[in-house]
């Protein structure tokens, strides 16, 4: 059936598009050579996807470069112009395409399967079906992820019994999906397809309850499972380099999800069954906290930062959404004409995905020399004479340390409280994501400087020039 | 072509390689790292091609065209947000860029 020249020469374009897939992701995990690695990465893809077309016993070659055609348009059109701040939301986007793609390979297989075409053992019938189910529950938990990101869908749906109900749902599919397993070859293609409706309702409604200031931990969960579902249905088409990628995708995901719900203090399974982040804005009731708050104006905190000798920035989501970046890039080059040491310091879960305020400093010119972990830079604050948070809540609240009540209880924060003076730009009086009233707000050493993130950094920055 | 353990050797091996690549990234390539993480499993349209290829009927090429539409734009998509994530890394020591 398969000609040996032609098996040998599709393995070992997969084989080495495998390596380079390995060899990529190793070379992005170091800044300097990360620019390399996506390009190693490509050059993997496209020589998979060429040597495919020699594929044995495929047809449809219209339809297949047709479909590549309408696909490949609009997500190099989109991935180029989206701005910045709207990356987290693609990558949501992009990954549930990914889920979505595996799912109907495994629905083209099982159908064809009950047609009579070809027969699957039931060990792949099984990968399948479990590879669909990943697969649809990634596509249909991105599509409401790129929603609530995008501001589509302002709340987060939550009822009574909801996890029970889930719960039943899960188990009715996984039923369903086992039946199709059993009947094999005599399955319906309504059977079939009554589990992939279920499978994408479930993905839907085990995503609605989860809230925008855990979207990361999600998006970085549903790539893990897209990953580990195109490795499922690499078993079934018998393809190493769809089970190699897939898995090293599903491994790493998994990684960087606990990663991500480690810094957070939170197991995942309280991220994704409590509605924890939903509830943001409810729970404020700040009765009990001592002291006020004391606003400054931008001029006096710019003669501040201009005469410290150490300023270290400690950027939050508002700054995203305020598109500071630039603006305060500006005033660390003001700053650092007058030699004032500037510093950022970036909380692994600051923004909406891990690494998220790295990208938007980055895009602004911010060197990434300049930008520090939570470890690196949290013994400094003490020496540090102006702390400037910027539309960051959550992540200095010292409540985190002293509260063991507080539902942030654990989470390890910067300690922008132990810095000289701390200068907090903040739109109002709102809380955190958590709903966590702010008690770094309220110390003696804190300034509060209201105002939209750009239009105050812009203001410190004519300050700092005009003296 | 790959069959039974030696695909689950390959699954078990492709997963230590997973680990150990990303245990080792600082926290600033975390979402490049994710999205390019994203973009390796746009391999998916490898398979969708393979899938859509083998469709007969008009349901399983109307199943088979959707999933490659969404697999390249997993593919495409992916790339191109992760090297303008990437581009934007540089050094203030001038190196890069």
């Amino acid at each position: 059936m398969i000609d040996n020249w032609q098996s040998l020469l599709i393995n070992s374009f997969y084989f080495l598009a495998a390596a380079l897939f390995i060899l990529g992701l190793k070379k992005m995990s170091s800044p300097v050579t990360a620019r390399g690695g996506i390009v190693w990465a490509g050059v993997g893809m496209v020589l998979a996807t060429l040597i495919t077309f020699l594929y044995p016993d495929i047809s449809n070659f219209g339809l297949i470069i047709l479909a590549i055609m309408i696909g490949a348009l609009p997500a190099w059109w989109f991935a180029k112009k989206v701005a910045m701040t709207d990356m987290p939301q693609m990558i949501a986007m992009y990954n549930g395409m990914g889920g979505g793609a595996a799912a109907t390979i495994a629905a083209v297989e099982l159908i064809r399967a009950a047609g009579g075409e070809h027969g699957l053992s039931p060990t792949v019938q099984t990968l399948a079906v479990l590879g669909a189910l990943i697969g649809s529950v990634s596509f249909s938990g991105s599509i409401v992820a790129f929603a609530k990101l995008q501001g589509l869908m302002k709340s987060s749906l939550i009822f009574t019994n909801q996890q029970f109900l889930n719960l039943l749902l899960f188990v009715i599919t996984l039923a369903l999906g086992a039946v199709v397993i059993f009947q094999g070859a005599s399955a319906s293609t309504t059977l079939i397809f009554s589990f992939f409706a279920l499978a994408l309702v479930f993905g839907v409604l085990m995503t609605l309850p989860i809230g925008g200031a855990d979207m990361p931990v999600v998006i970085s969960l549903y790539n893990a499972l897209t990953g580990l579902a195109v490795a499922f249905e690499g078993f079934v088409l018998g393809n190493a380099a769809m089970i190699i990628a897939g898995t090293v995708v599903g491994a790493a995901g998994t990684l960087l999800t606990q990663l991500m719900a480690k810094a957070m203090n939170r197991p995942l399974s309280n991220v994704l069954f409590s509605g924890f982040g939903a509830k943001g804005g409810q729970e404020a009731t700040g009765e009990d906290v001592q002291g006020s708050l004391k606003p400054i104006d931008a001029t006096d905190a710019a003669i501040m930062m201009a005469y410290a000798e150490q300023v270290i920035i400690v950027p939050g989501y508002g700054l995203a959404v305020a598109q500071a970046q630039h603006k305060i890039w500006e005033l660390t080059k003001g700053l650092t004409e007058r030699g004032v040491r500037v510093k950022f310091a970036i909380h692994p879960v600051a923004g909406r995905m891990p690494g998220h305020m790295n990208v938007l400093l980055a895009e602004a010119g911010v060197p990434y020399d300049m930008i520090y972990d939570i470890e690196e830079i949290n013994a400094e604050f003490e020496q540090t004479d102006v702390a400037l948070v910027i539309g960051a809540n959550d992540v200095v609240n010292p409540v985190a340390r002293t509260d063991p009540s507080s539902p942030i209880y654990g989470m390890p924060i910067l300690n922008a409280d132990k810095a000289k003076n701390i200068v907090v730009i903040k739109r109002g009086r709102g809380t955190g994501f958590s709903g966590v009233e702010n008690y770094l707000f309220y110390a003696d050493n804190t300034r509060m400087l209201y105002g939209d993130g750009q239009k105050m950094a812009a203001e410190l920055l004519q300050g700092v020039k005009a003296l | 072509m790959i069959e039974g353990f030696i695909a689950l050797y390959i699954f078990m091996l492709a997963a230590f390689v997973g680990y150990e690549v990303i245990s080792r990234v600082p926290v600033i390539l975390h979402t490049p790292l994710m999205s390019g993480s994203n973009f390796v499993h746009g391999i998916v349209l490898v398979g969708a091609m393979v899938a859509l290829g083998h469709a007969d009927t008009s349901l399983t090429k109307t199943i088979g065209f959707i999933g490659v539409v969404l697999a390249t734009g997993n593919a495409v998509g992916g790339y191109f947000v992760t090297e303008r994530m990437l581009e934007m890394f540089k050094s203030s020591k001038g190196g890069a860029k």
